[in-house]
């Protein structure tokens, strides 16, 4: 059974499995939404593209998986998770 | 500035190609520096391999792994790079310690490829992930045990995925293809020619009960804050509840780096000459990044790719002959798999195209071109840099994406400044 680490996630603390990415952990701790999209041009709230982001390829190429860790900004999904850490979202995301 | 490591050959990508570059490379002695920026070899295809694993992947990580002359470098991601006078052309890495700069004598690129997503209606939901994406997902720790799956868009990727995530416990509810059954049986022929016939069959026998629907395509993603439910359109018109969409369609090369170096493209891969040489003398290319062609493709030009950088011609011999039989297999993909014009009708006047900087398919259609696009919505000019958004342009309007310029990824200042004007507490 691989060693379990815990850290914190959008204020949840969650368990992974050892080498389980900082991503993984977010959406263990049931976070899907890592952001909202500015929607400056789109302000129809009906707008199913518009509003809640999560992460989308997986490797590094979409950024659409950032947030902080440690209070530094990453690509979640290209950060392996170590127990101990703090994983906040981009500033003004609260985790709903 | 921190100090410049040189170095023989940097070979960018741990993938099948770049693992076998670097291996090859090393075995004429010259020193190796192996770089990815992920946290770990293997690529896409081999994400999470290990030396203690099984198969081809095993044995190349750990006949890597055991030559002293090779350095690997993950978590490193190439920034930039620049001519100093004096020491010649230096690439600077930005990675977990900070930037990285190394001067190489030959470089060898084989920075795969990544997935070509293609907006429709709801799209940006969370829920909706790459195919490619979601295996990576589930290969980093991604739990999907019980969840319910629509695995769509288009290629053999899709199979695969589909395959996988059954072993990891999910419900892969059906696998939507949206190239024609056609255009399948023709690809499935290519396939027994180059001898995939037995792989295609084993992926096909671990999907049984998992309907395979041709010509078929999602058309509309909606749910209450992330997905819930996918349309389908195209030859099966369904509504399926779902957790998961994973949809891609298709592979497109990473030519990026490439065109940071000023390697001719040809199409939308890298162009390269004899022995994987591209328009930059010093400069190879090998695997995905020249033409989607497969792991066989990968292993063998980066073996050519390793041999030529190092000299060692005697190696090149026979190679041309097994690289003409995964050429072949290449030419046929990007035909049968190639999107279709009922793709071109997926986003409505409000669909987002741009996600980094919402614009929108409205926006977009009166625009002629990438750049006249940029400058008029900002389009490409988000995080991604258009990473996301150019390839979809390439399909929905027939621009060619162009405009690569350092830093390729955002970076914090002070990887740019002098180490004379570092660390001077404020």
């Amino acid at each position: 059974m691989p060693e379990a680490l815990s850290l914190t996630v959008a204020g949840r603390s969650v368990q992974v499995p050892a080498g389980a990415s900082v991503l993984a952990a977010l959406q263990t701790a049931g976070v899907l939404t890592l952001r909202h999209s500015l929607n400056v041009n789109n302000p129809s709230v009906d707008n199913p593209s518009a509003g809640p982001r999560g992460a989308l390829c997986g490797m590094g190429s979409c950024f659409e998986c950032r947030a902080l860790v440690d209070g530094v900004q990453v690509r979640t999904c290209l950060t392996p998770a170590h127990s101990g850490m703090t994983v906040t979202l981009l500033d003004g995301e609260d985790a709903r | 500035m921190p100090a410049e490591a040189r170095t023989d050959v940097l070979v960018v990508g741990a993938g099948p190609a770049g693992l076998s570059a670097a291996l090859a490379a090393a075995q004429s002695g010259a020193a190796v520096l192996l770089a990815d920026l992920s946290p770990g070899p293997g690529g896409q295809i081999w994400r999470g391999a290990t030396a203690n694993d099984g198969g081809e992947s095993g044995s190349l990580l750990r006949e890597v792994q055991s030559q002293p002359n090779i350095t690997l470098l993950y978590g490193a991601q190439v920034a930039l790079t620049e001519m100093v006078p004096g020491t010649g052309r230096v690439v600077q890495f930005s990675g977990p310690h900070g930037p990285h700069r190394v001067v190489p004598e030959k470089i060898i690129l084989a920075t795969g490829a990544t997935e070509r997503f293609l907006p429709f209606p709801g799209w940006t939901l969370p829920g909706v992930v790459g195919a490619g994406g979601l295996q990576a997902m589930v290969k980093s720790g991604l739990d999907v045990r019980g969840a319910r799956v629509l695995v769509a868009g288009s290629g053999p990727l899709l199979l695969a995925v589909a395959t996988g995530l059954r072993e990891h416990g999910a419900k892969v509810l059906a696998v939507a293809e949206q190239a024609s059954l056609p255009q399948l049986l023709g690809f499935g022929l290519a396939a027994q020619r180059s001898g995939k016939a037995g792989e295609g069959a084993r992926l096909l026998s671990s999907l049984r009960g998992v309907p395979y629907w041709p010509s078929t395509f999602p058309v509309r993603a909606s749910g209450a804050g992330r997905l819930e439910r996918v349309q389908l359109g195209g030859l099966v018109r369904r509504t399926l509840d779902c957790d998961w969409l994973a949809v891609g369609f298709g592979l497109v090369p990473d030519t990026r780096l490439a065109a940071l170096f000023g390697c001719a493209l040809e199409g939308d891969a890298v162009k390269v000459g004899a022995w994987q040489q591209t328009s930059q003398a010093g400069i190879y290319a090998a695997g995905e990044l020249t033409g989607i062609g497969g792991v066989d493709k990968a292993r063998l030009e980066g073996l050519m790719a390793g041999c030529a950088a190092t000299g060692q011609v005697g190696r090149l011999r026979d190679l041309p002959t097994q690289l003409e039989h995964a050429h072949r297999f290449q030419a046929s993909l990007s035909r049968s798999f190639a999107p279709r014009p009922p793709l071109q009708r997926l986003p409505e006047a409000d669909t987002l195209v741009c996600r980094c900087e919402d614009v929108s398919h409205a926006a977009l259609q009166t625009c002629t071109s990438w750049t006249e696009a940029k400058l008029q919505t900002r389009c490409g000019m988000g995080t991604c840099q258009g990473r996301v958004c150019g390839p979809a342009t390439e399909t929905l309007y027939g621009w060619t994406f162009a405009g690569v310029r350092p830093p390729l990824l955002p970076l914090p200042l002070s990887d740019l400044l002098e180490d004379s004007l570092k660390g001077d507490p404020l």
